[in-house]
């Protein structure tokens, strides 16, 4: 499937997406009852990552989550809030070799869960409707794995980031009624907006940018979904924009693909991090 | 590669390739083996040397070898773990040459001397691929079950190999051999849509070219809850 075809359908995206599988009833059964699993999983660690402030392996991260939830909402703007503490509770826990759901990967974890969940908690939705764009959210990052892989080491973080904030954008979307075309679009306008990302963390633990970096696209997701739902479409077609992500992705020389050799992990006070902590 | 693959797998951190990939990998060496190893060896490539610390590769590979699955609680302390079970573990780095940046040599051997070296890439969210056996070129993703047949080089073999999965009632999925030299050794790995019957790998063993051969099991839906990791079934015979 390309996402032109998943943009022509005319139910719901996550229904063309479970379609495409060729599935049986109880294959498709396991599926639902697959992604109801995860779910409840990603809830798991959002709970947890906001209760605590245990430091990572490192020491680099551990409380940011919890610190933002206790903050005081001076921009009084509790939707943002809640996705970019959703998302660094998945990271930081992801951090502290807690349990998390790679979405797609586990660098990328909090990216969806702090969008789709974050939204839903923010308006009171059931988690019964999250199922279906989360399937939507594995249908996308399928498409795109088709074109690259997504992994750090060979595309850099956009492929990480950028696909689980394609994948949200396109949950997010279905989530509040857009049909499969703003969908299709949103996750286009999301990838679009987030090629060239590097892959630069500090000492190479995920950990520095990758947590806040979390908190920044899951936003970046939902504002991709603001922009879907109000009609607002990507000028280049959406598998043109995969192409384009995985060849800016071939152009990244090893330094900037997760070998932390490069970027933010190539700055002074990154490789005295790096040696530190190789001791 | 499912959806389920896209979303998940439930797993401990840090890093889908360089932990959960990383523990995969090992879990299918561990069953190449196909007893608890006591010794393991891994050499490290590209991005794998760079950042195992830093990823927790050296305690999910670890892990896998003690057969622990990417969710498993234990991961963090697994080299404490290694050594209640009597497993020696060693590190080293290696230019493995043109492979994926996430690619390791895992090289397993056992208290009476059996020994399996099975190298492969973690391609990223948890995603592998095994390409040698034992010096083979092969190939295997862990998504599957998998037969690995180490043969004869004969005429035959192959059809008559795929005959009696055949007869089984197994679709292959995908078949990857590879010979030393003509009328040599040769290695098979054949992934299937479902594990083969007890008659029908009794039957395979038995057959006269057949040097050893062992039936992994899928390793990608393997959690710490499941049991089915201990499961792969061994013989050998020199
Ligand atoms: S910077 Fe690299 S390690 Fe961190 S989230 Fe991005 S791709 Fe993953």
């Amino acid at each position: 499937m390309t996402l032109d075809d998943l943009a022509k359908a005319t139910g719901r995206a996550s229904d063309a997406v479970i379609a495409d599988q060729g599935l049986d009833d109880a294959e498709r059964a396991a599926l639902l009852a697959g992604m109801r699993e995860r779910l409840r999983e990603m809830r798991d660690s959002i709970e947890r990552g906001l209760a605590s402030d245990a430091p990572s392996r490192t020491g680099m991260v551990g409380w940011n989550a919890k610190g933002l939830w206790q903050a005081e909402d001076l921009l009084g703007a509790p939707l943002l809030k809640r996705v970019q503490a959703y998302a660094m509770a998945v990271n930081e826990e992801n951090a502290r070799m807690g349990r998390i759901v790679a979405a797609p990967t586990a660098g990328s974890a909090g990216t969806v869960p702090g969008a789709l969940l974050g939204v839903a908690d923010h308006l009171g939705i059931d988690d019964d409707r999250l199922v279906a764009p989360l399937v939507l959210a594995a249908g996308i990052g399928e498409v795109i794995s088709q074109t690259m892989f997504i992994a750090g080491s060979t595309g850099g973080c956009q492929a990480e980031i950028g696909s689980s904030a394609a994948m949200a954008a396109a949950a997010v979307t279905e989530l509040l009624g857009g049909g499969a075309d703003a969908c299709v679009h949103a996750a286009a306008m999301a990838l679009m907006n987030t090629i060239g990302l590097v892959c630069d963390p500090v000492g190479g633990y995920v950990e520095v940018p990758c947590v806040s970096r979390n908190a920044f696209f899951a936003v970046h997701a939902v504002s991709s979904a603001q922009l879907a739902l109000a009609g607002l479409t990507s000028v280049i077609p959406p598998d043109e924009v995969i192409q384009a992500m995985a060849s800016v992705g071939r152009m990244l020389p090893p330094e900037l693909r997760e070998t932390g050799e490069g970027g933010i992990a190539d700055t002074p006070t990154g490789r005295r991090i790096a040696l530190e902590m190789a001791r | 590669m499912s959806l389920l693959d896209v979303i998940g797998p439930v797993m401990v951190g840090p890093s889908s390739s360089h932990t959960a990939g990383a523990c995969r990998l090992a879990l299918l060496a561990r069953a190449a083996l196909a007893r608890p190893p006591s010794e393991a060896r891994f050499d490290l490539h590209g991005s794998f040397a760079k950042t195992a610390r830093g990823h927790g590769t050296d305690l999910a590979l670890v892990a896998g070898a003690l057969g622990y699955a990417p969710d498993d609680p234990r991961i963090p302390d697994a080299f404490a773990h290694a050594e209640e079970a009597g497993l020696r573990t060693s590190f080293g780095t290696s230019d493995l040459g043109d492979v994926h940046p996430n690619s390791v040599r895992i090289t397993l051997g056992a208290e009476e001397g059996t020994t399996t070296t099975l190298t492969g890439s973690s391609l990223g969210g948890g995603i592998v691929r095994a390409f040698e056996l034992d010096g083979f070129r092969i190939e295997f993703g862990g998504g599957a079950p998998t037969l690995l047949i180490r043969h004869r080089d004969t005429l035959g073999v192959i059809a008559r190999v795929a005959r009696v999965i055949a007869d089984d009632e197994i679709n292959i999925a995908t078949l990857h051999c590879a010979r030393q030299r003509r009328g040599g050794e040769a290695m098979m790995s054949i992934e299937v849509d479902r594990a083969l019957s007890a008659p029908a790998f009794a039957y395979l063993e038995h057959l006269p070219y057949v040097l050893w051969l062992r039936h992994l099991p899928e390793v990608m839906s393997a959690t710490s809850d499941g049991a089915h990791i201990a499961a792969a079934t061994a013989r050998t015979d020199g």
